[in-house]
């Protein structure tokens, strides 16, 4: 194993932020954030659909905002197949809503909380998604 | 006033991810490739995250209530089914697929990148399903 683009500045201080983000939720709002709850409550159901909606806007404007403020360009690549995207796109929403919880869902919030499930649903998908990477990488 | 707050725990989360790059799916992708060229970031975010929420939530989780709402609402099941198990590895095998997960996904919107809108609508999708199913 080789560490490579290793960046623990900005991966703490963006960590901060998020951490932030959570605490003041809760603290003002009364609910634990995770991103795949507010996204699909958002989507079926009435309850808070405001607040869902206005949080979901929020995170899109992230990017302008930070965009505004350091006048860093944000660049991504995402070079996979349509299907692929749309196969991976379709796994996380079903599964994040079956086990109620996504990276910030379980892996934040209810490691938070230190609940067992979310403790275990975190060492699953971490431990899914590097067996995916590996094999992936293989073929 | 919980309105203009749940807008700006948004906007604060997306500039989270944004200055921790897990916007950039090549990142996530780079942690999970712990067995040859091994990104650690993505553990340096939740450990910083979570170094703020953990103690914030013990301390306030016995208050009677939250500052702009009428009572806390936390999760209270406790039961680890089959649903936690199979959901953790859809998920797991889509975000290795990728590098994308929900808040991410959805935050690079702002990017107007096609490959991940496509993933977004399909994630709805995904959402939607589930909801269905349980």
């Amino acid at each position: 194993m080789n560490i490579v683009n290793f960046t623990p500045v900005t991966a703490l201080t963006g960590g901060l932020l998020i951490g932030l983000s959570v605490a003041l939720f809760f603290i003002l709002n009364g609910r634990m954030i995770g991103i795949s709850g507010i996204a699909s409550n958002f989507l079926i159901s009435k309850d808070n659909r405001i607040d869902n909606f206005l949080f979901l806007v929020g995170l899109i404007l992230g990017p302008f905002i930070y965009n505004l403020i350091s006048g860093k360009e944000i660049n991504i690549s995402i070079s996979n197949s349509l299907i692929l995207l749309i196969t991976a796109g379709a796994m996380v929403g079903f599964g994040t809503r079956l086990s109620s919880g996504c990276t910030s869902g379980h892996g934040i919030s209810g490691i938070s909380r230190f609940s067992l499930r979310s403790i275990i649903a975190t060492i699953t998908f971490m431990l899914v998604g590097i067996l995916t990477v590996l094999i992936t990488g293989i073929l | 006033m919980n309105k203009i707050l749940s807008l700006l725990c948004g906007i604060i989360f997306g500039i989270g991810l944004v200055i921790s790059e897990m916007i950039n799916p090549e990142k996530v992708l780079g942690f999970l490739n712990i067995f040859r060229n091994w990104d650690p970031s993505l553990a340096f975010v939740m450990i910083g995250a979570l170094i703020v929420s953990t103690p914030i939530f013990h301390l306030f989780k016995n208050k009677n209530k939250p500052v702009f709402s009428s009572n806390f609402s936390i999760p209270t099941n406790k039961e680890l089914d089959k649903k936690l198990i199979i959901g953790s590895i859809f998920f797991g095998v889509g975000w290795g697929l990728i590098g994308l997960c929900p808040g991410p996904a959805i935050t690079s919107i702002a990017l107007l990148n096609t490959s991940s809108a496509i993933f977004v609508v399909s994630m709805f999708t995904g959402f939607y399903i589930a909801s269905k199913v349980n």
